[in-house]
């Protein structure tokens, strides 16, 4: 028996080994690494020299790192409250068992398979100006539609429709999971009390959805943040650099200009930012539970 | 798409049932839900009709105002167009053979060690595996360019000496975007969840009888995870042919681009041409709705079980 042990030990170590190697050389040593590449001015070439806090003391002189910054947060504050509100909401409508849902199902979720660069690409087309889809359609309802991409007020505003178009389907799928797994007795026993339909979502079902919110809640959040390819392709960061983002920043200095000592420094601190944001999403969700 | 749907749309009726007006309301309540999910639906799907509608009309027909909602004729101009102008076919091939290798890498490492962590006891097992779950937390944006130093500066690759200097290691190579992705945390999460499910005691038969540990996990558990492999295999190879920035950075050489990067390259150069760039966005998402199509069953239970267990 204790040879039987020793044995499986054994093999659970060797079927793991693949796995935690490449853990090892591309989580591990990396997170590591992006600490000690902040405070050196790598540049691929041919230099790597500590410079101390010297990155650092740029980046919080540097105002365009902040702008997209703020682009970015402004993204994330009307992104993810939508993509949650219409994902639950389009949730709760597809919940109900009448023919033809899973169709309607199907059809909400077909834009999470495309990818950010050929959803762009198509969205660049339907918000061409002159001839795109959506001035078009405006145009029905006698409005004359902006530049979309074009211009400072809507390029983001562009990016967050594209964006939320793409995700709500995936969302939706889960919240459905989500609903799916609300006992029935808890309804049949509201119902008797009397409860409206209100009373139902706001004392049942919302409650009992919290780690599905908590869930698609966190994946927005660290997915927003890090937005990039539907910058790069819809708008190039313009007009303006008012789509510019951290990462799109981050990718041009390390990967154009090969500061990458520099650029390593930037994505320390998205990457902090970035926690702070899951962190303090995991209090709300946390001290909401408390209060239940 | 789901099997196990609930009927509480119908549950919610049944109540209501011997009270009059009821019909009316049904009526109503019908005539509501089917408007707004129709209309919700529509818009969802208005892109994709709109790209087909102007990848097959001729040229002179895609600026047409007001709106020309179908083709005079169908022409499938822009499609020659979309190949001959950059190696869109090149870059299809690309694609799918980064996509098809990260997925056997994932599907074969993951479960392994799904399996080992599942299934075998040995003492750091909760811990690692803890640290492998933590380790989703970390932004991909961190790990970029240190990942970027490893695959350049690895030992003894691609001109490189034993202390990593002199060539270019994995950089402008296919490995350089399978290794590192060759095995992640979800895959590793999942499939330990799914073998998790599965009884030990088909496992203690097969030690009694003298099965080797490989073959015990090869032979009699990995062939049960069907359902779980087909699941995780979607998702790998949704992830690996979307994937943009990584294929990026590592691929600079035109003929390894992905069709993710040519179809970047198509609103760059052809910014006027809409119909090739509607043609080349289809086909990039071609594969995927394919895959989708076919494995849709699958595709909806994973979602559900990642989601509501993740």
């Amino acid at each position: 028996m204790h040879k039987l042990h020793k044995h499986q030990a054994r093999m659970g170590y060797l079927f793991i080994t693949p796995t935690m190697l490449l853990f090892l050389a591309f989580t591990i040593v990396p997170v590591v690494m992006a600490m000690y590449l902040s405070f050196t001015n790598y540049d691929v070439v041919s230099r790597r020299d500590w410079v101390g806090l010297d990155n650092y003391r740029r980046l919080f002189q540097d105002s365009l790192y902040w702008q997209t910054f703020r682009n970015v947060i402004f993204y994330s504050v009307i992104f993810v409250p939508l993509n949650i509100l219409i994902s639950l909401l389009i949730a709760l409508l597809l919940n109900f068992n009448k023919p033809g849902v899973k169709l309607f199902r199907t059809m909400n979720y077909l834009p999470t398979l495309t990818s950010a660069v050929a959803a762009a690409t198509v969205w660049i087309w339907l918000l061409h100006p002159e001839f795109g889809l959506v001035n078009g359609l405006l145009g029905y309802l006698g409005i004359t539609g902006p530049a979309w991409l074009a211009q400072t007020n809507t390029a983001m505003l562009s990016i967050i429709l594209v964006t939320l178009w793409q995700s709500i389907g995936s969302n939706m799928v889960i919240y459905i999971a989500g609903l799916q797994g609300v006992p029935d007795y808890l309804y049949e026993s509201a119902k008797l009390d009397g409860a409206s339909a209100f009373d139902r979502f706001r004392y049942i079902t919302w409650p009992q959805l919290r780690p599905t919110t908590f869930l698609v809640s966190t994946m927005s959040i660290i997915g927003a943040l890090q937005l990039f390819d539907q910058a790069f392709v819809l708008t190039q960061g313009g007009p303006a650099n008012v789509t510019k983002t951290p990462v799109y920043l981050i990718y041009q200095q390390g990967f154009n200009q090969l500061q990458m000592g520099y650029a390593s420094a930037q994505a320390f601190v998205l990457a902090i930012v970035i926690l702070v944001f899951s962190y303090i999403n995991t209090k709300v969700n946390k001290s909401e539970e408390s209060i239940l | 798409m789901a099997d196990t749907q609930t009927n509480r749309g119908a549950l919610s009726y049944k109540t209501s049932v011997h009270t009059p007006g009821y019909k009316a309301r049904k009526w109503a309540g019908n005539i509501l839900f089917y408007a707004v999910s129709i209309s919700i639906a529509v818009f969802m799907f208005l892109p994709f009709f709109w790209s087909l509608m102007t990848s097959i009309k001729p040229s002179e027909e895609i600026f047409s105002l007001p709106i020309r909602w179908f083709p005079s004729s169908i022409s499938w101009e822009h499609y020659r167009t979309a190949f001959t102008t950059v190696p869109f076919g090149l870059y299809f091939w690309n694609s799918l053979v980064l996509a098809i290798g990260g997925v056997i890498a994932n599907l074969f490492f993951g479960s392994l060690s799904g399996y080992a962590f599942a299934k075998l006891n040995f003492r750091l097992n909760k811990p690692l595996f803890m640290v492998l779950l933590a380790a989703m937390m970390i932004p991909g944006i961190v790990t970029m360019i240190p990942s970027f130093y490893v695959l350049k500066n690895f030992p003894l690759i691609g001109g490189n000496d034993i202390f990593g200097s002199g060539g270019n290691g994995f950089m402008n190579s296919f490995w350089g975007v399978i290794i590192p992705g060759a095995s992640g945390s979800f895959a590793v999460f999942f499939m330990r969840q799914f073998f998790m499910t599965l009884p030990t005691d088909m496992m203690e038969m097969a030690r009694i009888e003298g099965c080797k540990e490989f073959r015990i996990f090869w032979n009699i558990y990995l062939p049960l995870t069907k359902p779980a492999l087909a699941t995780l295999g979607i998702f790998t190879f949704q992830a690996g042919w979307n994937s943009f920035l990584w294929p990026m950075i590592v691929l600079n050489d035109p003929e390894k681009a992905t069709i993710q990067m040519g179809l970047k390259a198509f609103s760059y150069n052809y910014q006027t041409d809409f119909g090739p760039m509607m043609a080349g966005a289809l086909i990039a998402i071609v594969p995927i709705l394919i895959l989708f199509l076919v494995l849709q069953k699958y595709f909806v239970q994973g979602i559900a079980f990642s989601g509501t267990k993740g």
